[in-house]
């Protein structure tokens, strides 16, 4: 019913929208290449209309497995592996914009059609699984009605929630399996409109610093300049007082948060902006400088000036810094996590992998995979590598989308949230060089 | 008609056509003050008073087809050709400008956009002049 419904508009946007795909650009890497812009009358939009796994299961390099280690979750986002093992998994769908243009009502409606259709959860899921088999003896709801949980860390024995309007602080003790505590509001996070509504979190190494990943209230400026106070940035905040400053900014959408820890450097996952063509503007991982400023709105990749935004700011472009590794245009990377060296063997000790939730406003379809960049001395060192893929079925359904990644050092796997089938999928070596005891086992910092 | 006579638009005809006459100009004014301030809230108006005028044309167009098939053989036939073009032009028009408008930040109204609603505007205009000026036509047939 509702695909008739909105075939003659899918027919019209496929009529405006003119011009093809064109030929692939590898927009992987430092020094992406980058075309000119190219608007068109009606932005390319295809989505992928989700198709059940009905048994079957992502694609994962040879030597490896992969299993749902949760279903039926109500929109899993963001994950964390606690010290015992446990597995926390933040589910939700926050946002809800005012429409304020004729546009974001035929637009969200559209976009609608390649989600869950199951309404968030406002909580957050424990698993535990203490013989690492993949099936979990216990599942639980660890918080409950919170408010579109995203990012989670844990900091000084404490459990950090970041609500996409606060962040929280939960006491923590080991094994717990239920918090019913109320949580202690460390500050309130800019929630005005929440366009993009994400907070991810990550905890500095020794805990003393959270950070904060703020995304834009727009694509590219068109609620005006009011709306952006205080988004398109990584906030530092202290936990003790609730103290807060941008850290960086100019990222647009800044999805996913992560330290290196080889280098101990924070590197984000960023989400750039729509409507300037199939491959503009690519999506990026980069190290995270303090006092940074990234480009958005004013430019893209360092100093390429975005015609859309008035009046121009040359003088904040001639300091925009340029982002460290694009992963590709539209691809929506919002996991990221770095290997930590033992949990999969030496092809994957050094660098980070990056969930993508995949593209929308492109003629064909990318990211809706999960990849693996090889880093060296704490940078990206060559072409990313598939490293879960199968998420898209041959005729372009989607039966998948992932959204975070974790590595988890005590099970030995990498874990990987999917919101559109709301699963967790769990990746581990189908042969472990030297099995890991099932309990009591001390976690690598 | 049994009483000899013809009009050339039924009064809630002409109330509809107000409506884009009245958007389109509108909409013209408010991406004039847009360009003028960069104040997304000007461009805002504009793609909603597009959106309405695109509303009441397409009844316009249905009807302006309608009076074109009925009008066939009456004096006013040449009169509802035209009409029925400026009226289809008007709203194919527009509904460009809606594409337009319905692009971020800048790129909804641009220069593209103000072109558009002007041409849209004129049309607008053009269709109300040549349907509001019809003479009552005595002793028509049919």
């Amino acid at each position: 019913m509702t695909s008739k419904l909105f075939a003659p508009i899918a027919a019209l946007l496929a009529l405006a929208a003119c011009g093809g795909p064109g030929e692939p650009i590898d927009q992987n890497g430092s020094d992406p290449r980058l075309p000119g812009t190219s608007e068109t009358l009606l932005p390319p939009m295809s989505i992928a209309r989700p198709a059940g796994w009905d048994g079957e299961v992502p694609t994962v390099p040879q030597g490896f497995t992969i299993l749902p280690i949760a279903t039926d979750l109500k929109i899993p986002r963001q994950m964390l592996v606690l010290p015992n093992g446990d597995i926390l998994i933040a589910e939700g769908s926050g946002g809800g914009a005012p429409k304020i243009r004729p546009k974001d009502v035929i637009a969200g409606m559209i976009k609608a059609r390649g989600k869950s259709k199951v309404k968030g959860g406002d909580q957050i899921t424990l698993l535990r699984d203490q013989d690492r088999d993949g099936r979990p003896e216990l599942r639980t709801v660890f918080i409950a009605d919170l408010n579109a949980p995203y990012g989670l860390a844990l900091a000084g024995g404490k459990l950090y929630v970041a609500n996409q309007d606060a962040l929280l602080e939960f006491p923590y003790e080991e094994g717990q399996t239920k918090i019913t505590a109320p949580g202690r509001e460390v500050t309130g996070l800019p929630s005005e409109l929440n366009h993009h509504w994400t907070k991810a979190l990550a905890a500095s190494p020794d805990g003393s610093r959270l950070y904060v990943g703020i995304g834009s209230n727009s694509n590219i400026m068109e609620r005006g300049p009011e709306a952006e106070i205080d988004r398109a940035m990584v906030w530092e905040i202290d936990p003790q007082t609730g103290a807060h400053r941008p850290y960086a900014t100019g990222l647009r959408n800044p999805t996913a948060l992560a330290f290196n820890p080889e280098t101990g450097v924070l590197w984000t996952a960023v989400n750039e902006r729509d409507e300037l063509g199939d491959h503009l503007v690519p999506d990026y991982i980069s190290s995270v400088r303090e006092g940074g400023f990234y480009g958005w709105p004013y430019s893209y990749w360092g100093k390429h000036v975005d015609p859309r935004v008035r009046p121009q700011k040359p003088d904040l472009v001639a300091k925009a810094l340029t982002p460290d590794y694009a992963v590709g245009s539209h691809v929506a990377p919002l996991g990221l996590a770095f290997g930590n060296g033992t949990v999969f063997g030496p092809r994957f000790a050094n660098g980070a992998f990056v969930g993508q939730h995949g593209s929308w406003n492109r003629h064909d379809l990318a990211g809706y995979k999960v990849i693996w960049i090889p880093f060296a001395g704490g940078m990206p060192a060559g072409k990313p590598v598939d490293f879960v893929t199968g998420f898209l079925t041959a005729d372009g359904e989607a039966r998948g989308r992932p959204v975070g990644v974790t590595v988890d050092p005590v099970g030995n796997a990498l874990l990987i949230a999917d919101d559109l089938s709301n699963t967790v999928w769990r990746v581990a070596l189908a042969v472990r060089p030297a099995p890991a005891p099932a309990t009591g086992q001390a976690v690598p910092q | 008609m049994a009483t000899g006579q013809a009009r050339f638009l039924h009064p809630l005809h002409g109330l509809l056509l107000a409506f884009p006459i009245a958007l389109f100009a509108s909409a013209l004014a408010s991406d004039i003050t847009y360009l003028n301030t960069a104040v997304v809230q000007w461009s805002h108006f504009s793609a909603w008073l597009i959106a309405g005028a695109q509303l009441f044309g397409a009844l316009i167009v249905i009807w302006a087809i309608a009076a074109f098939v009925r009008l066939r053989g009456t004096p006013f036939r040449l009169r509802a050709l035209i009409y029925l073009g400026l009226a289809g032009a008007m709203w194919i028009v527009g509904l460009l400008n809606s594409f337009q408008h319905s692009r971020d930040a800048w790129s909804s109204v641009g220069t593209t956009g103000l072109f558009l609603s002007i041409f849209s505007t004129l049309l607008a205009l053009a269709a109300g002049w040549v349907a509001y000026s019809a003479p009552i036509v005595t002793g028509a047939t049919r």
